[in-house]
Parts: structure tokens; C-alpha cells; sequence
């Protein structure tokens, strides 16, 4: 069944290549068959491959061809399926097909559905190539590929500047990280002499002990890629504006996949990272600190997909957090109930959005829950699920692991952290719902919505919904034979650190709907005067990062460009012809043809040669 | 034999196109593409055949040539005509043919002034630039390096556009002439000096390559020497300082002549540095390693910034080459195998992409009437399938794996990582800088709001298939990239075995930044 493996990026690879090619022959439901199809066979291909691998779960390799071949550097175009790639291979090809369904109906009577459909099949098959890649050259190509293809469709509505100023900027943020792990890459070939991931993992406790320096800092350099690419301080800034995007694409690329490609690198490096411990709690600390910093952001978004991305980012610092106590198989597990209640999420908001007829501002919905039903209960389930309500969720079971990892390693602060965060979650989800569904509607886009109809609209919704409750948690990713075993700690801790988990979401969620329900006015109020104002700013801002980014890099380097433009070094090349044209100019003026000037200046030639010889003499 | 036809046919195509024209238009064309065609199919023949690789045993002083082919020219200095072919010039003159047929192609609406002296100087370009790859003459070599300038002159001149900011063509011409005439001086004096040493030590009287590599010299004497020669190929390539004539060329250029000045033109100075600066100096040449590296580091920077700053989409797209032969001066000075064959690969990545944007960047003047990108923007919907192929070239230009230009400028990082850490650590600052350029020049061209609805005329055949062929190239060699390898690979392998030899006992430590 091995041989099946290429076929996972192949046929969404044939999708593009199908769709580049016909142009706009095949028609806008020729277009939509073909790239829901190339990922749905992709799809099957992998419930095939999960078949085989759950019967038999050792690691697969497929060597396709080498890639470059000279001296000691080989990397080639091979593949491995282990637990780790097939789950997220689950990921990719499952909640990918039911995003690109989904955007069949989200994207009628939109323009450009052939370059959407061959953006998302393309970034299909370079995700699968990132996670099944088993060197870490061909991950960097699926690393480079999703970043492009994430560029491409932020880009989509390309007549508009600021998508397009949006798309540039997360390309270029991502690419930042990516220099880091580029550098990453050539330290650890220098050292190890492999690009192999598995060889990687073998030769470094041969070579490094724990704390190497060397090994610190390729550690350091790996986790720069991944911040860049999971929007992780200080490399986040992109995110936000990436939901310029369509919706189905903020689902699949910015929610539910290409985000958490990070969390994946560092789980996959496990080896390089459990050597560097300084690294790994620097990890853990961003993450922390990215979860507080956009939980605090997502309570002063007006823009639904703001909100949703700002938690995206705060979800991911958990699986950060996760990945900083070496809990790695709790990160990955939240990875994969994050992909999928975050894309329940989305494509709900995405039904919302195209309900109310492009209106994505909160202030400007609002008691739609009669007139969406279907859009608001996957928000009541994909919502509770974000919170980790207790039991019947998919959220629940993951965040809780990762709690409980935090807790075992002795890790109170990072745990503190994830508790005060799932106060927020519940704050800003809550202020989000009631914020769309309740209340009145604030516009006539709102008060004239219509619900979607149709398979492609509902199907996708239902079984998101159904995956983000408990039954996704039963999905339990076969890691054991990939990542190093859990932390073991007391039952007793963990069933009161449950307790305690469930008790803060719930509160959290009491408090939010007494709030936003109740004393909306008040909350209002509030936000508009003094503290409240200057806070509200401060997190509607995010931080302020943007602005100082602005300040610190965008605005020096624009000084620069234009402070060079006219290119100095060359103007200095071109002293000498400026001389001779000078001396051309003046001497030419003492060939007046004036009698007069002739004779003063031999006259004066004369004399002075006269004086040097006299001197001399 | 093979090897005088390579230069024979473009030279007597050149005169038949010049003679052809009094038959109509037509026939210089067909000529022109005809003998790029046969040039090609020989050099592809050669490569079929021939066998690169490094003899088992061989060696090392003799280079052991794939095809030789001599006759005497001037006997009493001991000058030939002396050609040789190895891999590294079998894979550099297939480029130059492949592009040669493409600077036909590109200029058949585009020219329509005196056809037939265009198709000559363009056939004679060839003549130039496969001479140099070929000749093992020091002397031979020199008469080529001055042959390629001529013509290339003339079709600047002749055939260029003078841009509304007074930047003329002929202005261009002869600032691109100045420059490499000047250095193409100093390497004559350095070939002069470095015969005549050798006859002081041999009492032979010898232009030849292989002779000349055994010449003994004091450190002083290599350093001038070497410098004479790295200078005329500095200039070539360019290095920063020098680097001025590049961008007007570029842009005063038509099209045709801005594909044979990026494909071609710019790899001799690599060329000239990987055959002849560093194996007839190696010492010296490892000495001046850190100011080199340092000088790519500025280069790539300094390209890049300035390439944000252009309003012309030539200069645009000459500063980005720029930028480009930065990572090139880097990997060749870094030595390593590795990083020498990156060196290669980049050369023939950067020949496909940026000829592929200059084509497009006629395209587009074809259709718009101007190269200002000011004017355009808003372009995706309007010209068919034109967009989505600059939005190939340009991410390729920007390194994305896949291409060839990611197995390129990768395996210079990987390759000289070893060597020089921190230069490529500030080298890897330029994919994002790489980034930068690219994609805002996308987004100049083909994003934000279209400045009219109407539609323009999509892509013919011609153009269509060149745009295809070189876009194929690019990622079938950027995911399989092997041929090149192995072809330049025995090549390389011996410069960097010179290269080692004269490597100080102590690796050298890179200062941070640049020299």
C-alpha cells in the first residue's frame, strides 16, 4: 500500500495543474468538480493508507528519486508515514475536503473560482509534502509552498490594496521566520552531515549533549521558522490581516493546517529540541505569552474573523505551551481537535457572512439565531468546544492535556497562564456569539439574511460539528511509536486539575453570558471612557506591534530604498567622465578665438615659466 | 570538429542573415533561428555523447578535456587557436544556444528596422560568448572576451529605447562599452604579465591554458595578476562598484538584448572567475575570499534595495540580477564543492528566470506601450495567461523551492555554510529581501485596482511556448536537477581541489559583515 503514499499530493497536484491548464473552459461547475474531487480522492487515499497503518503501525519510507546529489549532501524526494504524518495527513486531506465542499457553496457568484480552486489544490499537496517530506529539505518545499499559496489567497480579491498590502505582509513576516530556519538547516547539515529527519534525530544525542550551545542555538533557529509560520510572538502580525482572504481559505490555511505546520516541526524535532532545554522553555513561555497577549486582542475585535483568527493564534500558543513542557503528544492532539472546531468556526462564520450579505462586522449583526439556525449551532458547538466545556467537547479532552502536561512537568506558571487563558477564550467566544445571534441586528445586510442552502452548505457544518464534540476526542492520534511518552503524574492531581479546568470554563462562560447578555450597556459604557478606552485601543491594536514594526522596519527600510534609488555607487563611477567633461568645458572656454585673451595668457604663461626658472636657478 | 562549428555557424548565419535581408524580412529570421537551432542541436549531440566525468585516476595539472581542437595562429608567441570543452563549458554553451534561439524568437514582432544587421550582431554575440567558453588561449580568450562587446554594442545602440528621462541608448552603449573595455584592458595586462613571467621561468613563450597554470610566481606578483583578471570579470558579472552599467544597459536594451546580457553575457564573468582566476591564482584567490564574500554580501543587499526603488521594470528586473550574483560571488569564493556546484546551477536558474522576465517585460511593453511601472497595477484580469506566468518567474526568482533557483542558491548557503557561517547567515537575510522585490513587483504589475477594464491581447503561440519551455526548464531541473550536476560536477571538483590546496592550514574565520 506504500506505493499509494505519493498519490496524497499528486492528485490535488493534478487538480492544479487541470485547472491552470483549462483555463476558463471547464466552467464554473467543471472548476468546483475538479478541485473538490482531486482532494476528496486524496482523501480516500488516506482513509486507505490509515487502514493499512492502524493494522500495522510501524513506519513507512517511499524513496521517489534523489533530489541533488553531491559529495555528503543527498537529500531526495522521499516520504514516510509514521503516526505523526498520518494524523496530520487526516488533517490536511479530511478537514481539507469538507473546507474545499464548504467553498463550492461560499464561493458562487464570486469571480476567479478556477485560480481558487488551483491556489487550494496546490496548497493541498505542498501541506501533504510538509508533513510526509522525510528530510528536511522537501519539508522546506511543502514549507515554502503553503506560504506562497497562503500569499496567493489572502491575495484573492487582488483589486483592492490593502488584501493585496495583506497578502505581502504575510508572506513577508512567514519569510523571516523561514531565513531562521534556513540557517537552522545549513547548522544542523554542518554538524550532523544529514538533512534526514530520522538520522537528525539519531545522530544529535550522539553528537550534542543537552545544553550544547550548538545544538541551543539550531534549536533557537527552528523555532524562529516555526513562530514565523504559526504566528507566534514576536513573528504574529500577520495573521490578523490574513483573513482578507476568502473565509474557506482562512479555515483550511489559517485556522485548521499551514499555521500549525510550526507545532509540527518542533514535534517532529523533538530529539534536537529535548536537547536544548533552554530552547524548549523559551517555547513554552511564547507560547504562554502569545495565548494571553491574542486572548486579550480577540475581546476588542469588531471583525468576526479577526476574532476568530486573534483565537486561532491563542490556541496555537497553547499547543506551544504544550510543546515548551515536551507534552508533544498533547500538542499534537490539540492540533487536531483545534482543526477541527476552528474550522467549524470559520466555515459557521463564513455562512454568516455570505447570509447577511458580505457583513462581517459584529456591531452591525445580531439576532440571527432564528434566521441561521444552522450557522449558529455550529458556533454553540464549535464555541463550546474552543471553551473546553467539560466532557462533551473535543476541546475539553485536548486542552486538558495540555494542562496536565504543564501541571506534571512542574510547570505552574505556563499552567496559570492556560487557565487565566481559558477565562478569556470563554470571555471573548461568548462576547462573539451574542455579538452575531442575539440581540438586534445593527444592519439591513443583517435583518435581510438569508440561510444557506444546499449539501455543499450543510454537510460540511454537520460533520465538523460532529468531530468537535467528544467523538472527535475518540479519534485518538496513534503517536506512541513517533513522540517520546507523556509526563505520568498522581490520578488524583489530574482528576482535581479537571475539575479545576472545568470549573474556570465554566465560569468563564457564566460570567461572559451575564456580561454580554445582561449588561451590555454597561460593558459599552465602559470601553468608551478613560481605562477602558485607552485598554480597549490597546487590544484592538493588538499590542501595538504593528505600529512599532512600522516604526522600527518598514519605515527604515522605505528610507532607505528611497534614500538609494538613484543608485550613489554608481554616480561615483561616473566621476571620471564628469571630470573630463569639466576640463572640456573649461578648457574649451580658452579657445574663445579672442586675439586678446591669447596674448595676456602667453604673456602670463611666459612670465611664470620665466619666475619657475629663476627660482630653480 | 565539432567544436570550430560551434563558432563557425553562428558566424556564417550572422553573414547570410545580414546578406538575406534583401529577400524580405522574413529570411534574416528564419536564418538567425535556424543556426541557434543547429548550435543547440550540436551542443545537445556533445552532451549525449560525450562522457564528463572525471577520469578514474587522472592527474591533477593535466585537464583532462572532454574534446580539444587546435591549429596554430601567430607560432612565434606561441599563440593558438585552442579550443576545449569540458562540462562546465559544454553546460554554459547549451545555455547560451537555448537563449540564443530565445533572443530570436522574442524580437521576431519587436525588430523591424534593419533585420538582417540585427539578426548578424545577434548571431555574432553568440560567436562572441561561445568563443570564451571554448578558448583554452589566453590570447584567444582575450580576442573573444573584446569580440563579444561589439555587437552587443550595436544592438544597444542601434536598437535600444531611449526612456523619456534622458537616459539615452546610445548613453547606455557606450557606458556598457566603457566599462568592460576598460577592464577588459587590465586583463590583458594581467595575461601579458602573467606570459611573460612564465617565459621568465621557463624561457617559453606560451599563451596557453594549461601551460600558464604551472607558472610559478611570487605571492605579490599572483595577487597583481589575479586582480587584473578579477577585476575584467568583476565588471562582468557585476560586482557592486562596479556594477554601474548594468541596470542602463538593461533598460535602453531591446528585449532580445536584455535576455542575451542576463542569460549569457553576465555568466562569462563567472565563468572567467571559476576557470581562470582561481585555477591560475588559487593562492591569491583564497586570499581575497573574505573581501569577495563581502563583496557579494553588499551586492545581494544593495541590489535588492535598490531594485525596490526603480520605476522601470528593466531596472527592476537588473538590479534584482544584481542582487542574484551576489549569492554567485559568494558560493565561487567559498570553494567548496557543494557550493561551486550551486554556483553552476544558480547561473543556469537565473539565466532562465530573469530572461523569462525580461521577455515578459517586452511583452508587456508590446501590449502597453511603456516600461514605467507606475502605470501599471490591476493587470491580472486583462492580459490571459501573461500574469500567471510572471507570477511563475517571479516566485522562482525569489528562490521557492522547486524551482531550480532554490536548488541553486541553496546548495551555495548549504555549500558555504562550513566556510563562512556568518556571511551566510547575513547572506540568508537576502531571502527575504528576495521577497521583498519580488512580489512587489507582482504587485506593481499585476495587482491593486486596474486602471481600465478592457481587455489586451493574451499571448500568442510564439510567445506562449517560449514562456512554457523556459517555465518547464525551471522546475523540471529544479526537482531533478542531476544532469547539470554531473555534467559541470568533474569541473568543479577540480577548482575546488585547487582551491583547497591553497587553503591557509588554518580555516579562514570570517570577520562579521563585510570587508
Amino acid at each position: 500500500m506504500t506505493w499509494t503514499l505519493p498519490l496524497t499530493f499528486l492528485l490535488p497536484l493534478a487538480g492544479t495543474l487541470i485547472l491552470a491548464f483549462s483555463g476558463a473552459r471547464l466552467g464554473r461547475r467543471g472548476t468546483t468538480w475538479v478541485g473538490v474531487t482531486s482532494v476528496a480522492l486524496a482523501a480516500l487515499v488516506t482513509a486507505l493508507l490509515a487502514h493499512h497503518y492502524l493494522a500495522a503501525p510501524e513506519a513507512r519510507t517511499l524513496t521517489l528519486w534523489r533530489w541533488i546529489a553531491v559529495g555528503d549532501f543527498q537529500p531526495t524526494i522521499g516520504l514516510r508515514l509514521d503516526g505523526l504524518s498520518l494524523t496530520l495527513l487526516g488533517v490536511i486531506t479530511g478537514v481539507g475536503l469538507l473546507i474545499h465542499w464548504f467553498a463550492a457553496w461560499y464561493m458562487q457568484g464570486e469571480e476567479g473560482v478556477t485560480r481558487f480552486y488551483a491556489y487550494m489544490n496546490l496548497f493541498v499537496a505542498s501541506m501533504v509534502l510538509l508533513v510526509l517530506g522525510d528530510n528536511l529539505l522537501l519539508l522546506f518545499l511543502g514549507w515554502e509552498g503553503v506560504g506562497l499559496c497562503s500569499y496567493l489567497l489572502i491575495g484573492h480579491y487582488y483589486r483592492t490594496a490593502a488584501n493585496v498590502r495583506a497578502a505581502f505582509k504575510a508572506f513577508l513576516v512567514t519569510r523571516i521566520g523561514d531565513a531562521f530556519l534556513a540557517i537552522g538547516l545549513f547548522l544542523l547539515f554542518r554538524e550532523l552531515g544529514t538533512l534526514n529527519i530520522a538520522e537528525i534525530l539519531q545522530r544529535a544525542p550522539e553528537r550534542w549533549s543537552a545544553g550544547d550551545p550548538l545544538v541551543e542555538l539550531a534549536a533557537l533557529l527552528l523555532l524562529g521558522g516555526a513562530l514565523g509560520k504559526s504566528a507566534q510572538l514576536p513573528l504574529h502580525t500577520w495573521l490578523a490581516d490574513a483573513m482578507a482572504g476568502p473565509t474557506p481559505v482562512s479555515a483550511l490555511i489559517h485556522a485548521a493546517t499551514m499555521v500549525t505546520a510550526g507545532v509540527y516541526l518542533v514535534a517532529r524535532l523533538h530529539g534536537v529540541f529535548l536537547l536544548a532545554p533552554a530552547v524548549l522553555w523559551l517555547t513554552g513561555v511564547i507560547g504562554a505569552l502569545t495565548l494571553l497577549a491574542a486572548g486579550f486582542a480577540a475581546l476588542a475585535q469588531t471583525d468576526i474573523k479577526r476574532v476568530l483568527a486573534y483565537s486561532t493564534m491563542s490556541q496555537i500558543g497553547y499547543m506551544f505551551l504544550a510543546l515548551g513542557v515536551a507534552g508533544f503528544e498533547a500538542a499534537i492532539f490539540h492540533l487536531m481537535t483545534h482543526a477541527f472546531f476552528k474550522a467549524l468556526l470559520f466555515l459557521s462564520a463564513g455562512a454568516v457572512i455570505v447570509g447577511c450579505h458580505h457583513e462581517q462586522d459584529i456591531r452591525r449583526l445580531g439576532g440571527l439565531w432564528r434566521r441561521l439556525p444552522l450557522a449558529y449551532v455550529g458556533f454553540l458547538v464549535g464555541g463550546a468546544a474552543l471553551a473546553a466545556l467539560p466532557l462533551v467537547t473535543a476541546g475539553f479532552y485536548s486542552k486538558d492535556a495540555i494542562l496536565w502536561q504543564a501541571l506534571a512537568a512542574g510547570h505552574g506558571a505556563l499552567l496559570l497562564a492556560g487557565l487565566l487563558g481559558s477565562l478569556l477564550t470563554s470571555l471573548y467566544l461568548l462576547r462573539l456569539i451574542v455579538g452575531i445571534f442575539h440581540g438586534e441586528a445593527g444592519s439591513e445586510g443583517a435583518r435581510r439574511a438569508e440561510a444557506g442552502q444546499g449539501l455543499a452548505h450543510g454537510l460540511p457544518l454537520v460533520v465538523l460539528a460532529l468531530l468537535s464534540t467528544f467523538l472527535g476526542a475518540w479519534l485518538e492520534p496513534p503517536l506512541g511509536s513517533v513522540l517520546p511518552a507523556p509526563h505520568e503524574g498522581s490520578e488524583g492531581w489530574h482528576l482535581a486539575l479537571e475539575l479545576l479546568a472545568g470549573g474556570v470554563a465554566l465560569l468563564g462562560i457564566a460570567l461572559g453570558a451575564w456580561l454580554f447578555l445582561n449588561r451590555r450597556a454597561w460593558l459599552a459604557d465602559v470601553a468608551a471612557r478613560g481605562l477602558g478606552a485607552r485598554l480597549w485601543r490597546l487590544w484592538h491594536h493588538a499590542w501595538g506591534f504593528d505600529a512599532a514594526y512600522e516604526r522600527l522596519l518598514v519605515r527604515p527600510y522605505r528610507g532607505l530604498v528611497s534614500g538609494l534609488r538613484h543608485d550613489a555607487i554608481d554616480a561615483l563611477g561616473l566621476l571620471p567622465a564628469r571630470l573630463a567633461w569639466w576640463l572640456h568645458v573649461a578648457l574649451s572656454r580658452t579657445q574663445g578665438g579672442k586675439l586678446r585673451l591669447y596674448a595676456v595668457s602667453m604673456v602670463v604663461g611666459a612670465t611664470l615659466i620665466l619666475l619657475v626658472m629663476a627660482v630653480a636657478a | 570538429m565539432a567544436l570550430i562549428w560551434l563558432i563557425l555557424i553562428p558566424f556564417l548565419g550572422g553573414l547570410a542573415c545580414w546578406q538575406g535581408e534583401r529577400w524580405g524580412d522574413g529570411v534574416p529570421r528564419w536564418i538567425a533561428l535556424g543556426s541557434m537551432l543547429l548550435v543547440l542541436l550540436i551542443t545537445l549531440g556533445l552532451w549525449w555523447q560525450g562522457d564528463y566525468r572525471w577520469p578514474a585516476g587522472a592527474e591533477s595539472g593535466v585537464v583532462p578535456w572532454a574534446l580539444e581542437w587546435r591549429a596554430p595562429w601567430i607560432p612565434r608567441f606561441g599563440i593558438e587557436v585552442h579550443l576545449a570543452l569540458d562540462g562546465l563549458s559544454l553546460v554554459l554553451v547549451a545555455l547560451s544556444a537555448l537563449l540564443g534561439v530565445l533572443a530570436v524568437l522574442c524580437s521576431w514582432h519587436e525588430i523591424r528596422r534593419r533585420v538582417g544587421f540585427f539578426h548578424l550582431n545577434l548571431l555574432w554575440i553568440l560567436v562572441g560568448v561561445v568563443g570564451v567558453f571554448l578558448a583554452v588561449d589566453l590570447f584567444l580568450f582575450f580576442a573573444f572576451w573584446e569580440m563579444m562587446l561589439v555587437p552587443m554594442y550595436f544592438l544597444i545602440a542601434l536598437w535600444g529605447h531611449s526612456s523619456a528621462t534622458g537616459r539615452s541608448r546610445i548613453g547606455a552603449a557606450t557606458k556598457f562599452f566603457l566599462y568592460t573595455q576598460a577592464s577588459g584592458l587590465l586583463m590583458l595586462v594581467s595575461i601579458l604579465g602573467l606570459v611573460f613571467a612564465h617565459r621568465a621561468a621557463t624561457g617559453e613563450l606560451t599563451f596557453s591554458y594549461a601551460a600558464l597554470r604551472e607558472t610559478p610566481l611570487s605571492d605579490e606578483v599572483a595577487m597583481w595578476l589575479m586582480l587584473g583578471f578579477f577585476l575584467a570579470f568583476a565588471v562582468k558579472l557585476p560586482v557592486v562598484p562596479f556594477h554601474g552599467w548594468l541596470p542602463d544597459a538593461h533598460a535602453q536594451a531591446p528585449t532580445a538584448g536584455s535576455v542575451d546580457l542576463a542569460g549569457i553575457l553576465l555568466k562569462t564573468g563567472a565563468y572567467g572567475l571559476l576557470r581562470f582566476a582561481l585555477p591560475l591564482f588559487p593562492e591569491a584567490s583564497q586570499a581575497i575570499a573574505p573581501l569577495a564574500m563581502g563583496l557579494g554580501l553588499v551586492g545581494i543587499v544593495y541590489g535588492a534595495l535598490l531594485a525596490c526603488g526603480q520605476q522601470d521594470i528593466k531596472r527592476f528586473i537588473a538590479y534584482t540580477s544584481i542582487s542574484h550574483m551576489g549569492f554567485v560571488l559568494i558560493g565561487i569564493y567559498a570553494g567548496t564543492e557543494l557550493a561551486l556546484q550551486g554556483v553552476v546551477v544558480l547561473l543556469v536558474a537565473h539565466a532562465f528566470s530573469t530572461s523569462a522576465l525580461f521577455i515578459l517585460s517586452g511583452q508587456l511593453h508590446e501590449r502597453l506601450h511603456t516600461r514605467d511601472l507606475g502605470e501599471m497595477g490591476g493587470l491580472w484580469g486583462r492580459l490571459g495567461s501573461l500574469p500567471a506566468f510572471m507570477l511563475c518567474f517571479v516566485v522562482a526568482s525569489l528562490g521557492m523551492p522547486g524551482t531550480l533557483n532554490f536548488v541553486g542558491e541553496f546548495m551555495i548557503l548549504f555549500g558555504s555554510f562550513p566556510v563562512a557561517p556568518w556571511v551566510v547567515a547575513i547572506a540568508s537575510a537576502g531571502l527575504v529581501l528576495a521577497a521583498i522585490y519580488s512580489l512587489l513587483l507582482m504587485q506593481r504589475v499585476h495587482y491593486g485596482p486596474p486602471r481600465s477594464e478592457s481587455s489586451l491581447a493574451d499571448l500568442d503561440g510564439r510567445e506562449y511556448a517560449m514562456l512554457l519551455g523556459l517555465l518547464a526548464l525551471v522546475l523540471v531541473l529544479g526537482l531533478y536537477p542531476q544532469p547539470l550536476l554531473d555534467t559541470a560536477g568533474p569541473a568543479m571538483q577540480e577548482v575546488q581541489r585547487l582551491f583547497d590546496d591553497a587553503a591557509t592550514p588554518s580555516p579562514t574565520t570570517m570577520p562579521l559583515g563585510d570587508s
